[in-house]
């Protein structure tokens, strides 16, 4: 590892943890913990959501998705775009004015009740614990590779930071380390971008023109088809993209660090443009790295196409770009995780212990501690998990958890919010059969099974052929709780009417007290 | 903190505001603006995959090298990013509304 490599990740190591001690004093109650005090404002928060959003799998994946299969690849970028619509129209807005820490907590103001509060916390925390390994994983083989240590040492370096950042500064901590990150990204993508465009003359003609003979698929290459030659599974994943995304229990979570449901909707539009032109950047990175590192070194130093962006910054910038670009994927992988540490705590310190254990009856400093105590838990599941993972092909897990987020939460959420009828045992319903259909739905398809070794987690054929099982298993949370809610008589107008006007007036008792 | 306490004794009466003409209204603009929009755009985005997977309208030059399918996903982006913005504007006009709601319930005598 070079003087330079060396000294980029010091920093980045050095200035978030002096982010976390500086947190650390403004972080006392439940709600600084969680929440960071509701204090974050429109263009904070909206860096923070972007930052959450830029995982590596965002970074690196889509880089490198591009790289290898041209337009199939930016399908990625298009999906998680457009899912922020669903988020701003549908969910932002009733999920600010109704929650507090969690999702439970939104769908508990309406059916207070401790199945349904589990339900939803048992849902967060598989989603969390899926997208973490998942993470955890690909962070572990990519410090590896880039860092030239032991896979173990990697994961444990990645799971040591984000329990520190999450343990001492909770969410401010996490947020601040988000917006640090997002900005370091964003500037390494326009650099690499730049020096892209440059290869082509600053011409978009141009670049398309050399793309469509630079890569052995011709043409074919700028259309697509490369990688999704199913069109139902093609839907499939795009269905889970834009749908998932509003279920994600860590950006729900993000909409509870503001202090209204105006400065929510603000923090949307900043994420949108800054995500936005970010992916927009992502064709210029998948491009590049194409032409200028080529499709052989790519798969070469990994099969996923992940090392394509740091490539391409070595190709292009030299050691001091590759060096900076690796320490940026760094401090995204820090930054996503201790986000999910946070969103899984919440889960299991404030809805499990909290709200059904200690039946609300817990002291602020209870239940800071109680906070502090599940995310060292959740972190600790996760890194032993990944520890055991490594020669696992798990890079499925991550659309598994948006199949999960958008199966089980999207349902329960809309439900919640639009309609009159729907009551506990439909709650329950619906998202125990979006649970339970994406994950056997997953357990029978070509991710885990493959009549090839190695290609799989086991050999076998698959029952199913779709890489996303969404297209099932969306419907069939909604129709889950459609059924279950006809099958119970129960219903509650009046509880109805006060969350309608809660959602759609934001009224609180601070609005009448003066 | 002060007034949290105060606040604790007071109660609203939702069904009050719920009963409300012009609440009934805003709820009702408010929903159809907002599906309708998101029908939209959840079309026009799964039009995508439909149609580069079931035809090759979109695999046709467009500009140069260019083919359709970039000039729709641009499209995407450029929706997306203005239906956000039409977000926001309508949403500040529901705030107004309901801010008028809230003052409506207050002056009808609605804390005692």
């Amino acid at each position: 590892m070079s003087p330079i490599a060396i000294f980029f990740f010091v920093a980045i190591v050095g200035l978030t943890l002096i982010i976390t001690w500086w947190a650390s004093k403004r972080t006392s109650s439940a709600t600084d913990f969680y929440t960071a005090g509701g204090g974050l404002t429109g263009w904070q928060n909206g860096l923070a959501i972007a930052g959450d959003y830029l995982s590596a799998a965002s970074f690196l994946g889509i880089a490198g998705a591009v790289a290898l299969f041209g337009f199939d690849g930016f399908f990625f970028s298009i999906g998680y775009l457009v899912a922020y619509l669903v988020v701003l129209y549908i969910v932002a807005e009733p999920l600010r004015n109704l929650g507090k820490f969690t999702l439970a907590d939104m769908i508990t103001a309406r059916f207070n009740n401790s199945k349904v509060r589990g339900t939803a916390a048992l849902s967060t925390i598989t989603i969390v614990l899926f997208y973490m390994i998942a993470q955890l994983v690909g962070a572990g083989a990519l410090i590896q590779l880039l860092l030239g240590i032991d896979y173990w040492v990697a994961v444990l370096i990645v799971g040591v930071m984000m329990t520190t950042y999450v343990l001492f500064g909770g969410m401010t901590a996490t947020s601040w380390v988000q917006i640090i990150k997002a900005c370091l990204l964003m500037l390494g993508t326009v650099i690499i971008s730049f020096l892209v465009l440059k290869e082509f003359g600053f011409s978009i003609s141009t670049m398309f023109t050399e793309m469509s003979t630079a890569t052995d698929n011709g043409a074919a290459y700028l259309n697509p088809g490369l990688k999704y030659t199913n069109g139902i599974d093609t839907i499939s994943v795009l269905i889970a993209l834009v749908l998932g995304t509003a279920g994600l229990p860590h950006i729900l979570m993000r909409f509870f660090t503001v202090k209204d449901a105006k400065t929510a909707r603000s923090s949307v539009i900043w994420a949108t443009w800054i995500v936005g032109l970010f992916y927009v950047l992502t064709i210029f990175l998948g491009f590049g790295a194409a032409a200028f590192v080529g499709k052989e070194d790519i798969i070469a130093a990994n099969a996923a196409g992940n090392m394509a962006a740091p490539l391409l910054a070595e190709a292009l910038g030299g050691d001091i770009l590759f060096s900076f670009v690796c320490a940026v994927a760094f401090a995204t992988i820090l930054a996503v995780v201790a986000g999910l540490v946070l969103s899984g705590a919440s889960a299991l310190s404030h809805d499990i212990y909290g709200q059904i254990i200690k039946k609300g009856k817990i002291t602020e400093k209870e239940q800071v501690l109680a906070a502090r105590i599940g995310s060292i838990t959740i972190s600790v599941v996760s890194i032993l998990l990944a520890l055991g993972a490594q020669t696992l092909n798990v890079a499925f897990l991550v659309s598994l958890a948006f199949c999960i987020a958008g199966s089980a939460n999207l349902p329960v959420i809309i439900y919640t919010i639009y309609w009159k009828r729907f009551n506990t045992a439909g709650a329950v319903t619906a998202m125990l059969t979006g649970l339970i259909s994406a994950l056997i739905l997953v357990a029978v398809s070509p991710n885990v099974w493959n009549p090839v070794e190695g290609k799989a987690i086991f050999v076998g054929n698959p029952l199913i052929m779709l890489t996303n099982p969404a297209i099932i298993s969306v419907p069939l949370g909604f129709l889950g709780g459609f059924i279950g809610t006809l099958l119970s008589k129960e219903s509650d107008e009046a509880k109805y009417r006060e969350v309608d006007v809660k959602a759609n007036t934001g009224i609180s008792v601070q609005d009448v007290s003066h | 903190m002060a007034n949290n306490q105060a606040s604790k004794s007071i109660v609203i009466d939702y069904d009050a505001i719920a009963k409300q003409e012009s609440f009934k209204a805003l709820v009702r603009k408010k929903n159809a603006f907002l599906w309708s929009i998101t029908v939209f755009f959840l079309a026009a985005y799964m039009l995508l995959p439909i149609l580069t997977s079931y035809t090759t309208i979109l695999h046709q030059k467009a500009i140069g090298e260019v083919t359709w399918v970039w000039i729709y996903a641009a499209g995407l982006f450029i929706m997306t990013w203005s239906l956000c913005h039409l977000y926001v504007a309508k949403a500040n006009s529901f705030d107004k509304e309901a801010k008028a709601i809230i003052a409506e319930y207050e002056n009808g005598g609605g804390r005692l």
